[in-house]
């Protein structure tokens, strides 16, 4: 590699770098090791394959383990607070105590029902709200020129940079009786009193909205711009109004974005255990103030986690409808 | 012009007076910021018509396009459709259909749904939009893929549906951007002489924007020629290829030979150019209304070249060189000469005969000459 004479420290480094990379490709041990891999099944493709699922099976595959293995296991007093699944008895002989009391009493009482459909419900509400909000600001920002296009996308993207925690805070203010919200409307003398906000599921709904709105527009963003703009001029020419065409080309082909969106809000909504416990009142009902409870104030691990999981089942299975509806939208697209 | 048994009925229009033109595009500039594309441009389009707009890349010819479906509004000038004005009417209430270089089909729908769409804007019954979708797809010839999706098409296919959804709502005027240009050879032959058929068979004034000027030849009736946004020559594809107006029209239209030469003798009935480079004088029988003493450019074209080893008598049209490149390409053969002063001419010479005995060769001496009805002579 012959080496001009001027050269910017980056590109000295560039240099240095692909030198190195030269001589160890190059090298005999290299090369040796690479085909003793590749005779063995193991290519470059595959170690990359198996990057994500050795992470995957690190991070999610063992916890969810443990904590299937806790919600069959019975409470005790102890540390922890549950009895072994498995057991030795005798040398050779592993006993498994397999106890479903703890999902029996899921179906008992009805309170994890109630629990279960309030978060559903909950979650579609604001998965709905960040629909009909972030639709209509995504494809603004899509339609804008480049310039503003990506100053637009800073904004979306700027609330990230604050915790998350400051920003439901920061709501409460807004939202309580003294709060900013109540304080401007008396003074326009809109209200003669302030108005109950929160502690409401008005507020959580508020909260839900305002913290997922971006997971929304991100991927409708994504989606309307690589539009092919033609196709509206296309259907323009074959004399179909704009509001029309917006029906009949643009939504349908926005589809794989809506659920992509509508995936990233309503997944971690039904979940969601901080906006409901700041924002919403003492009887708003969702299943992860449920687990919470459980896990914090009963101390019933086996029990919290039988929710974990019943939770985790009723969420799959919407995910993989949704997955294979996407796989679909996408084979047409292509 | 792709010919056809009733080109002989065929009037031409735009040599009647008396003729309404059914396009009129009148004075029309269109500016991006500081940059025009379109240069006060204006033509008339007679019904029937297949006209082509061509020219290179960057030349107007695709704004131009775009103004009449009406997705670029001029920046002034007025265009006008059967004698409507059509300042200020969005393109979905224009009598015009498109035909995108992209085929711009919506890939959600089947080609049956693509096809109806111009239809269903219209509010027309069910049964009707079935019937016509089925004819238009007969013609075409896409009847076994109704339930495709465009994906699922071959690029041919997929110009047919562009086409078939363009033509559904009988517009008496269909523009065609760039039409043949993501085919391959065979087909794009193939669609040229279908094109010319359907244009008859539905009796649709085409506008066809192209770069390709084979293309150009085969379909239009007439040709415009556009450069720097402009209109360089206007005519029939044979006017435009025989009698190139300018130094660009002959160069950019088929291969030329252009030789630069002085003006020595200019009667009505015929000139004489005395030319450098090319080492000897050309005759022309027909006059130019030019000084003599002027530089003046004589048009070659390469068929029209004679090719002999021995000179012909007289003084003109005549001229020595070496045979320095052969090109064969089957049903012709392509010469590079080099002449005395170093200019190489472009020869082609049809392969009437299997195997020649005696070919012409590399490194022959050759005479090069020629009518003199072949030459042209374009002073700018």
């Amino acid at each position: 590699m012959a080496q001009p004479a001027y050269l910017s420290l980056g590109e000295r480094l560039t240099f240095a770098i692909a030198r190195l990379i030269q001589g160890v490709t190059h090298s005999e041990a290299y090369v040796w090791s690479r085909r003793w891999l590749r005779n063995r099944g193991v290519t470059g493709r595959a170690v990359v394959i198996a990057i994500p699922y050795l992470w995957l099976l690190l991070f999610f595959a063992i916890p969810f383990i443990i904590v299937l293995k806790i919600s069959f296991s019975e409470t005790q007093l102890a540390m922890p607070p549950y009895a072994p699944l498995l057991d030795w008895v005798g040398e050779l002989a592993l006993e498994i105590t397999v106890n479903l009391a703890n999902f029996a009493f899921l179906l008992t009482d009805s309170l994890y029902g109630r629990a279960y459909l309030n978060s559903v419900g909950v979650a579609a509400v604001s998965t709905v709200l960040c629909l009909l909000i972030g639709y209509p600001m995504a494809y603004g920002i899509a339609r804008a020129s480049p310039t503003w296009r990506n100053v637009l996308l800073m904004l979306v993207i700027l609330p990230f940079w604050t915790s998350f925690l400051l920003r439901v805070y920061a709501w409460i203010g807004l939202l309580k009786g003294n709060g900013v919200i109540n304080n401007i409307l008396m003074s326009l003398g809109v209200i003669n009193e302030p108005l109950v906000m929160l502690q409401t599921d008005f507020a959580v709904y508020v909260g839900i909205t305002y913290s997922y709105l971006p997971f929304m527009v991100l991927p409708l963003y994504a989606n309307l711009e690589k539009m092919d703009l033609t196709l509206l001029e296309a259907a323009a020419d074959l004399g179909c109004r704009p509001t029309r065409a917006f029906f009949r080309i643009t939504l349908p082909l926005s589809v794989p974005g809506i659920i992509a969106g509508a995936m990233l809000v309503f997944i971690p909504a039904v979940g969601e255990f901080v906006i409901p416990a700041l924002l919403g009142g003492p009887d708003s009902l969702m299943i992860g103030k449920v687990l919470w409870n459980e896990f914090f104030n009963n101390r019933d691990w086996p029990v919290a986690s039988a929710v974990a999981i019943a939770m985790l089942v009723l969420l799959v299975i919407p995910i993989m409808v949704f997955q294979y509806f996407q796989g679909r939208q996408m084979s047409v697209h292509r | 012009m792709v010919s056809s048994p009733n080109t002989e009925k065929k009037i031409e229009p735009w040599n009647d007076p008396q003729a309404t033109p059914y396009v009129r595009i009148e004075r029309i500039t269109k500016k991006f910021g500081d940059f025009v594309a379109v240069n006060d441009v204006s033509l008339k389009i007679y019904k029937g018509e297949i006209f082509c707009l061509l020219g290179g890349s960057g030349c107007g010819k695709t704004t131009l396009l775009r103004v009449l479906a009406g997705f670029e509004m001029p920046s002034s000038g007025a265009v006008f459709i059967d004698g409507q004005d059509m300042t200020g009417i969005p393109p979905y209430e224009r009598p015009v259909n498109m035909m995108f270089q992209s085929y711009a089909l919506f890939p959600h729908m089947t080609v049956e749904k693509n096809v109806a769409f111009g239809l269903e804007q219209e509010g027309i019954a069910r049964d009707e939009i079935r019937r016509r979708v089925g004819e238009m797809l007969e013609i075409v010839k896409m009847t076994q893929f109704t339930k495709r999706k465009p994906h699922q098409l071959s690029g041919g296919q997929r110009q047919r549906v562009a086409l078939a959804r363009s033509l559904i709502k009988r517009p008496k005027l269909l523009l065609l951007d760039e039409p043949l240009g993501a085919l391959d050879r065979k087909l794009r032959e193939h669609t040229q002489f279908e094109l010319v058929n359907i244009q008859e068979q539905l009796g649709v004034t085409f506008v066809v924007v192209t770069h390709d000027q084979e293309e150009a030849m085969t379909l239009a009736s007439r040709i415009a020629v556009m450069h720097h946004g402009e209109f360089v020559q206007v005519g029939t594809p044979s006017e435009i290829y025989e009698y190139p107006n300018s130094r660009f029209v002959a160069d950019f239209v088929g291969s030329v030979n252009m030789f630069e030469g002085r003006l020595i003798e200019d009667e009505p009935d015929h000139v004489r150019i005395e030319s450098g480079e090319l080492g000897g004088t050309i005759f022309i029988d027909h006059g130019v209304s030019s000084a003599p003493g002027a530089t003046v450019w004589v048009a070659l074209r390469p068929e029209k070249i004679a090719l002999t080893r021995e000179p012909t008598p007289g003084p003109d049209n005549c001229v020595r060189g070496v045979v320095k490149e052969i090109a064969y390409m089957g049903d012709l053969s392509i010469y590079l000469v080099k002449l005395a002063s170093g200019k190489m001419v472009r020869v082609t010479q049809p392969n009437t005969v299997r195997h020649p005995e005696d070919r012409i060769t590399w490194d022959e001496q050759v005479y090069l000459h020629w009518h003199p009805t072949s030459g042209v002579v374009v002073t700018q």
